[in-house]
């Protein structure tokens, strides 16, 4: 009797096997053409898609459209929503990669990555001019804020001057939470330090936590430390946080998001269509009105502004 | 205390309501994690077979390779694998990366060394002149190797389970390599992360529970098939 | 009889650049059960390993009833079986062990089972068929070893000191059971062995091995009792062999008639008429001078014959006589001198019957 339990056992493994490797293979090449429901699982697809990939004898180039973007995007929960309306409105199929904007930019280098939206405008402009991103189009913008603990033992709260608050951080050697992941919060973080004149680095009270904002916001949560975030992350998590609101407001807080498209005329592999139909989505008005509108349910505030259409220089910080 | 209970009681609503997608993650991981194991497997008899019964010059080398690679750090993995498959890399233009078949692959690298190290070290125990023997009773080759399998079918079985228990455990590569994408590429895991960094902690505990039951329910089978061995 | 069954031609193993057997030829005839004797380390195991098929010698030839066996060891491996020291039983019931070799070439389970019921029978297992084989004693596993070779009805029999882990009872009751099968199959048998009392009891003819190569071939009696060359001779040990057949019996003293002469010897239990093999050492055996009356021995035994042979061995010199057979005895050489003993003179060989060893060959 034992014996056909195991007999069992292996064919049940096996079949698995064949099911998600053809199951696998089939999606490579259709799944994107059907725009399916985020919560269809993968290996159901197959017969769907067989299906689609007869009936639309269209040109077979890329069918996915890699997003680099940076965690703070991605935790504030914006993508979700964005997400399945791009892949029902342009059949392509949109794969978010959070990373931080260092390697987002680094994908878009690379050409491993179609599309990018991230926020560190400097370092932007430098994939812009040597020629590796193309179509940069401003997207939305929020704020950057200090937030830490109640108790505030530097005596920051406010403070109109980010680089006034950082000195009395750094005079009172209270805990900080970096996110040291050369992200776009990061390079701001170190664009404040720079501008007040000290060097955190190496101090027992600066920690650097190496990951995403809503991790690191976590970690500053615990350590009832200071910590420099965008407000929308903030904002979405603020009902798992203690930490408050300490400085805002000063212009340096200003944080952009751009989007651009890798230049497809670089690499053979990534999807120029697609990226700019990525590019195009976000400016366009229906989704800068769904900016404006997310997060006013449940914050009372938008966690980001849409700025679509305007000149950088014209955004007054909020 | 508050978000230990409030956090389990709400995990229970979600498992019981299927919000956040949790049964669907969790089926992706067990049909994620039991492809690459059972492609681990085989790789694993294959390789752990000629190890075990074949000597040759390297043989030891070969050993310590895969006992280190039975320690193989899942980061390093996903990284190795996500160089080959990123569109820059040598692979690039299968397009794999960010596909559950990547992640399945990446899995495999990892699973691959422990299925292996177990199977040769089983193998090895058996009595040097068993498969004279069997040969002698006129077994073919193929005769041979699953007679062999079947007698250590039990460390076998736990080849399986460690190496199904480190795949289904791992994040560090399937993370990298899986992108961890909504619906697409998004395991227990990766999701866990993500809900924690997100602030979700009751959908994160609820996937937590779910991924630990799934490696006690593994870990009961195998102790169970253990103790019917023994009686028998 | 006496078509070769299996041959070697010209086989070298070699390990490294160690040769480990150099075998110019050996047959093994139809229907016979040769003994491959030799002390451990000889290459018996490797012999009987490249007849069994099992390596493919990296030099020389397998011939099965003259043909080569290139191409076809599978399905000459399934005209044979094999049995080893251990009995190598796998995680499964006594039964279906018994028919794991009869599973292997697919035979319809009726059959298997018909067959393996025999042969558990005939070895004594029967009643551990439904036990798990891994919880078997010493001797209960070697029975379902050589059950499950004799149930495949092999055409071809190897055995490799099958009884050489097993306590002494165990091995006679085997031994007595294999002796008996043997003989009624009427298998071609190789069996390999280190014990000399195994070899007489088993073999039509020995083979006797050393240092890898195969350095006499003969009936029992002509290998022990005129060995090759020294080598042999100090492994063997110097006997006297000589078929016979029991003619009397009383008290545990048998007459036993050996073709010239009568022999008594003390032996437990043995059947009138029984074929036997006498054995004699030669230490064992005084020499007078025919002529001289016998004062100094109480020995049973007082056999005349002439003197064929005289050879220094060491310190002691080896008389062979006729006496009807071939008897061999070892005086000092100061008895020799003594005795002035030269090839062709009378003398009366002495021992007791309790110095005579009695192998029963069957009746």
């Amino acid at each position: 009797m034992r014996r056909w339990i195991w007999t069992g056992l292996l064919a049940v493994l096996a079949i698995l096997a064949m099911v998600v490797v053809v199951g696998c293979g089939e999606e490579e090449e259709t799944a994107t053409q059907t725009p399916l429901a985020q919560a269809t699982p993968v290996v159901t697809q197959t017969p769907q898609a067989e299906a689609t990939a007869t009936a639309t004898p269209v040109e077979r180039g890329p069918k996915e459209v890699i997003l680099a973007t940076t965690t703070s995007t991605q935790d504030s929960g914006l993508l979700d929503v964005l997400e399945p309306l791009f892949e029902d409105e342009t059949d392509y199929n949109l794969k978010i990669i959070a990373v931080g904007t260092g390697q987002a930019l680094a994908m878009g280098e690379r050409g491993d990555a179609d599309v990018l939206l991230v926020h560190a405008p400097s370092s932007e402009m430098k994939l812009i001019d040597s020629g590796a991103a193309i179509n940069r189009q401003l997207v939305m913008h929020n704020d950057f804020i200090i937030v830490g603990s109640q108790d505030d033992p530097a005596d920051i709260e406010g403070m109109t001057s980010a680089d006034d608050a950082f000195a009395a951080i750094y005079d009172s050697e209270a805990t900080f939470v970096s996110r040291g992941d050369d992200s776009g919060t990061h390079k701001k973080e170190m664009e404040i330090w720079q501008k007040a004149g000290l060097d955190p680095e190496g101090q027992s009270w600066y920690e650097q936590s190496g990951q995403g904002m809503g991790a690191t916001l976590q970690i500053a949560n615990q350590k009832d430390a200071y910590i420099l975030t965008d407000r929308g992350t903030y904002l979405a998590q603020s009902e798992n946080l203690d930490l408050v609101v300490l400085v805002e407001g000063d212009p340096i807080f200003f944080n952009v998001y751009h989007v651009m498209q890798v230049n497809p005329e670089g690499f053979d592999l990534v999807n120029g269509p697609g990226g700019a139909a990525f590019v195009d989505f976000m400016i366009s008005d229906e989704v800068q009105a769904i900016i404006e509108d997310f997060g006013v349910d449940k914050f009372g505030q938008p966690l980001f502004i849409p700025d679509a259409g305007k000149d950088e220089s014209e955004l007054a910080p909020s | 205390m508050d978000l230990i209970l409030d956090g389990i009681r709400e995990a229970f609503r979600i498992m019981a309501s299927g919000d956040y997608s949790v049964w669907e993650i969790a089926l992706r991981s067990v049909i994620v994690s039991g492809t690459a194991t059972a492609i681990a497997l085989l790789f694993g008899i294959a390789v752990g077979a000629t190890l075990a019964f074949n000597e040759f010059p390297g043989r030891n080398l070969a050993f310590s390779l895969v006992n280190t690679g039975m320690g193989l750090p899942p980061v390093v993995v996903g990284l190795m694998v996500a160089i080959v498959l990123w569109r820059s890399g040598p692979l690039g233009d299968f397009r794999l990366i960010y596909t559950p078949t990547a992640m399945i692959v990446a899995q495999t690298v990892i699973a691959a060394p422990i299925v292996t190290g177990f199977t040769a070290a089983a193998l090895r125990n058996l009595h040097p002149q068993l498969r004279s023997q069997l040969y002698g009773l006129g077994a073919s080759r193929l005769q041979m190797l699953w007679l062999v399998l079947w007698e250590t079918k039990l460390p076998l079985l736990a080849a399986v389970m460690a190496g199904f228990g480190g795949a289904i455990s791992e994040i560090g590569a399937s993370i990298m390599v899986g992108g961890n994408l909504a619906g697409e590429t998004r395991i227990l895991t990766t999701a866990v992360v993500l809900e924690v960094s997100r602030g979700q902690f009751a959908p994160a505990i609820a996937l937590s529970l779910i991924l630990l039951t799934l490696i006690f329910i593994v870990n009961l089978i195998l102790t169970t098939v253990q103790q019917q061995e023994r009686r028998s | 009889m006496s078509q070769p069954k299996l041959s070697l031609e010209d086989v070298r193993v070699r390990l490294g650049k160690a040769e480990l057997i150099r075998v110019p030829h050996l047959d093994v005839l139809e229907g016979e059960v040769l003994v491959i004797v030799g002390p451990n380390g000889a290459g018996k195991s490797i012999l009987l390993e490249s007849l069994a098929l099992l390596h493919r010698p990296r030099q020389g030839r397998v011939l099965f009833e003259g043909q080569p066996v290139d191409g076809r060891e599978l399905a000459l491996r399934r005209r044979m079986a094999v049995v080893f020291q251990d009995p190598l039983p796998l995680r499964r019931s006594v039964a279906d062990n018994v028919a794991l070799g009869l599973t292997l070439r697919g035979v319809p389970r009726s059959v298997r089972r018909q067959r393996a019921a025999h042969w558990m029978r005939r070895f004594g297992i029967a009643h551990l068929a439904r036990r798990s084989a891994m919880t078997l004693s010493g001797g209960e596993a070697q029975r379902t070893n050589l059950a499950r070779a004799f149930a495949l009805e092999p055409e071809v029999l190897l055995l490799d000191e099958p009884f050489s882990a097993l306590d002494p009872p165990t091995r006679e009751d085997l031994l007595d059971d294999l002796s008996v099968a043997l003989r009624e199959t009427g298998v071609t048998t190789v069996f390999v062995t280190h014990d000399r009392a195994e070899a007489l009891r088993l073999g039509d003819r020995v083979a006797v091995m050393m240092g890898g190569s195969i350095r006499q071939v003969g009936t029992a009696a002509e290998v022990f009792a005129a060995p090759a060359d020294e080598e042999v001779a100090a492994f063997v040990g110097v006997e006297t062999i000589v078929g016979g057949r029991v003619q009397s019996l009383a008290d545990g003293l048998a007459t036993i008639d050996v073709g010239d002469a009568v022999v008594q010897a003390m032996v437990p239990d043995l059947d009138y008429g029984s074929e036997v093999l006498v054995c004699l050492r030669p230490e064992d055996v005084v020499l007078e001078l025919a002529g001289l009356d016998s004062h100094r021995t109480s020995a049973r035994n007082h056999l005349r014959g002439t003197v064929r042979r005289l050879t220094t061995v060491g310190g002691q010199v080896r008389v062979v006589l006729d006496c009807g057979f071939t008897l061999v005895a070892f005086i000092t050489k100061r008895s020799l001198e003594e005795m002035n003993l030269k090839v062709g003179d009378e003398v009366v060989a002495s021992f007791k019957a309790t110095a005579v060893h009695v192998i029963p060959r069957g009746t």
